[in-house]
């Protein structure tokens, strides 16, 4: 009996919802008494032991170059052979875009069940039961999981990292990976900027922005806060801004900690994108834009005149010149 | 060339959620129920622009639900597909519904499997990737960009931070979401004729379901907006900095 937790890694770094979700593996092999290990696949060169600072006894790595690339097919087989031998009992993934892939499929190959989006710790009081979002964030799921493996996919940005003063044993797998069925011709990556599933602060403008020769004092803002950039559909489909800054039911979902829209009614459809998000504020000319409804914070008034104010009261805050 | 794609009903986007029977259940009094959007605008418009492409194609729908699921069927069929699977069972466990599908698909080798990026009201994305593994075949998920080229497919898909171009060959499972297509309105000619096409409602195999729905809950109402005027700028930034510490 033991938890498995999964590391999601590119160009061989652990990612930073990894130490969420070693905090909540953590926790939860505390909760049903037991240990909490974590799994590492590809030629990640972090230092492993630390991680034991997040509560984990173990790491384990198959330090093999086919598994940098996320090929689910293998990533499943790779990590149910982890599971038989650590006889975990529980797997965490982030639900990210590799752990939703990948989760599925170990929980498929493992005959496990799986809650994908949970919101929190199990309730392990009388069974085995978690708290998972439903209607694109609008309500919650409590779902139990009837399998003896257990698969659970936690939606980032949910439990707090707690650390601790341990330090982790570091365990090399010998595990023979075949070659991948996937052929991975480019990779491009968006550079210069933060992605908006990771953004602790996103700053996000909608039609109320006029036109896209307006953008820079949303960019002012964003750059002085250190936040990713998003924009609403009718942005996105007009061309003023890349389709990947969308945010809303049809584009990404975000959960940052700082959500600031500018210009953005607030269609029910927009907010199936961003009501993860810890504290959302709304500037918009218009008093009854829905928005405010959802915001915690909200200003009405001309966004060319506000956010300029905003951009230099943080600057001010900041000490930045 | 055989193609599966895979279609769920889900309540419209504008839908109020509300649930009944001591919140044990979803509330559908006045639901208007659509295909979920990913299955739809995405899954199956792809499928049908390559059957355009090769008319040869044959494009299988598949549901897994009761008999209220058949409107959104005839509905899927009238944009395009030449017959659909209704598996007859309700579930919300993803397992038994990949496993349900699975089955249908290893009796009829299709060569590719499209779904959507995930439902929009269970929101788990798991769908593709358990019938991928449990019908041993590579799964790419979240497809911008789809094309074809004999037996290999070249597939831009969006990774963390970027995307990602893969060629994979046929059969695959892929999850498809904006980009890949756009979204179609039935006409006419296809309302008519999806009234004859085959609807072939089909028994459940025998799998468990390895989860269940304890219960719902609505998110705590919201403490309501804290409004600063538009000439006292620096107070929202002191009560975001200080009282909601947000940055």
């Amino acid at each position: 009996m033991s938890v498995l937790i999964v590391l999601d890694q590119s160009d061989n770094h652990i990612k930073k919802s990894a130490y969420e979700i070693l905090s909540y593996g953590s926790k939860l092999a505390a909760q049903i008494g037991t240990t909490a290990e974590a799994l590492v696949l590809g030629t990640v060169q972090d230092d492993l032991k630390s991680l034991g600072k997040y509560g984990v006894t173990k790491v384990h790595q198959v330090n093999n170059e086919t598994l940098n690339h996320v090929d689910g097919k293998l990533y499943a087989k790779t990590i149910a052979e982890v599971v038989s031998q650590t006889n975990a009992t529980v797997v965490v993934f982030s639900q990210t875009h590799t752990g939703k892939s990948v989760a599925s499929r170990v929980a498929a190959r493992l005959k496990a069940g799986l809650v994908a989006g949970a919101a929190s710790l199990p309730d392990t009081s009388n069974g085995f039961v978690v708290r998972k979002t439903v209607f694109s964030g609008k309500a919650f799921a409590n779902i139990s999981i009837q399998s003896p493996i257990k698969v659970i996919s936690l939606n980032p940005n949910s439990v707090s990292t707690v650390l601790t003063e341990g330090t982790a044993e570091v365990n090399q797998l010998n595990i023979v990976i075949e070659n991948s069925k996937i052929k991975i011709i480019a990779v491009n990556k968006i550079t210069g900027e933060i992605p908006l599933t990771e953004a602790d602060i996103v700053v996000s403008g909608g039609r109320g922005l006029k036109g896209p020769e307006n953008w820079g004092v949303l960019l002012d803002l964003a750059k002085v806060l250190g936040a990713g950039t998003a924009c609403s559909r009718p942005v996105g489909d007009a061309h003023w801004r890349p389709h990947h800054e969308h945010v809303g039911q049809t584009g990404v979902q975000v959960a940052p900690n700082l959500y600031i829209a500018l210009g953005i009614s607030g269609a029910i459809q927009h907010l199936a994108g961003v009501n993860r998000s810890k504290i959302m504020v709304v500037i918009n000319k218009d008093p009854e834009a829905p928005f405010f409804k959802a915001a915690d914070y909200g200003i009405v008034g001309d966004l060319f005149d506000i956010v300029p104010q905003m951009t230099a009261e943080i600057k001010k805050l900041k000490g930045i010149a | 060339m055989k193609i599966l794609v895979c279609i769920s009903k889900t309540p419209d986007t504008t839908s109020k959620i509300a649930f009944k029977n001591g919140n044990t259940q979803f509330d559908d009094a006045g639901v208007q129920w659509i295909i979920n959007p990913y299955d739809e605008w995405f899954a199956l418009v792809r499928a049908i622009e390559l059957k355009e492409k090769d008319p040869s194609t044959i494009i299988h729908l598949v549901t897994v639900g009761a008999a209220d699921c058949d409107p959104i069927i005839r509905k899927a069929l009238a944009l395009g597909g030449d017959e659909a699977f209704r598996i007859n069972a309700d579930s919300n466990d993803s397992y038994y519904i990949a496993a349900q599908i699975a089955e249908i698909a290893k009796q009829n080798q299709y060569d590719l499997i499209f779904t959507g990026k995930e439902a929009i009201d269970y929101n788990s994305a798991a769908l593709g990737g358990m019938i991928a593994e449990l019908v041993d075949l590579p799964y790419i998920s979240l497809a911008t960009l789809f094309e074809l080229n004999g037996t290999t497919a070249t597939i831009t898909r969006e990774i963390e931070g970027g995307e990602e171009i893969a060629e994979v060959a046929l059969p695959l499972v892929v999850s498809c979401q904006k980009g890949i297509s756009e979204q179609r309105i039935p006409n006419m000619r296809g309302i008519m004729a999806a009234r004859t096409k085959p609807l072939k409602v089909v028994e459940p195999a025998a799998i468990d379901n390895l989860t269940s729905i304890v219960n719902f809950e609505l998110p705590a109402p919201k403490a309501g907006c804290k409004m600063v005027t538009a000439d006292n700028v620096p107070e929202l930034i002191r009560l975001l900095h200080e009282e909601a510490k947000a940055f």
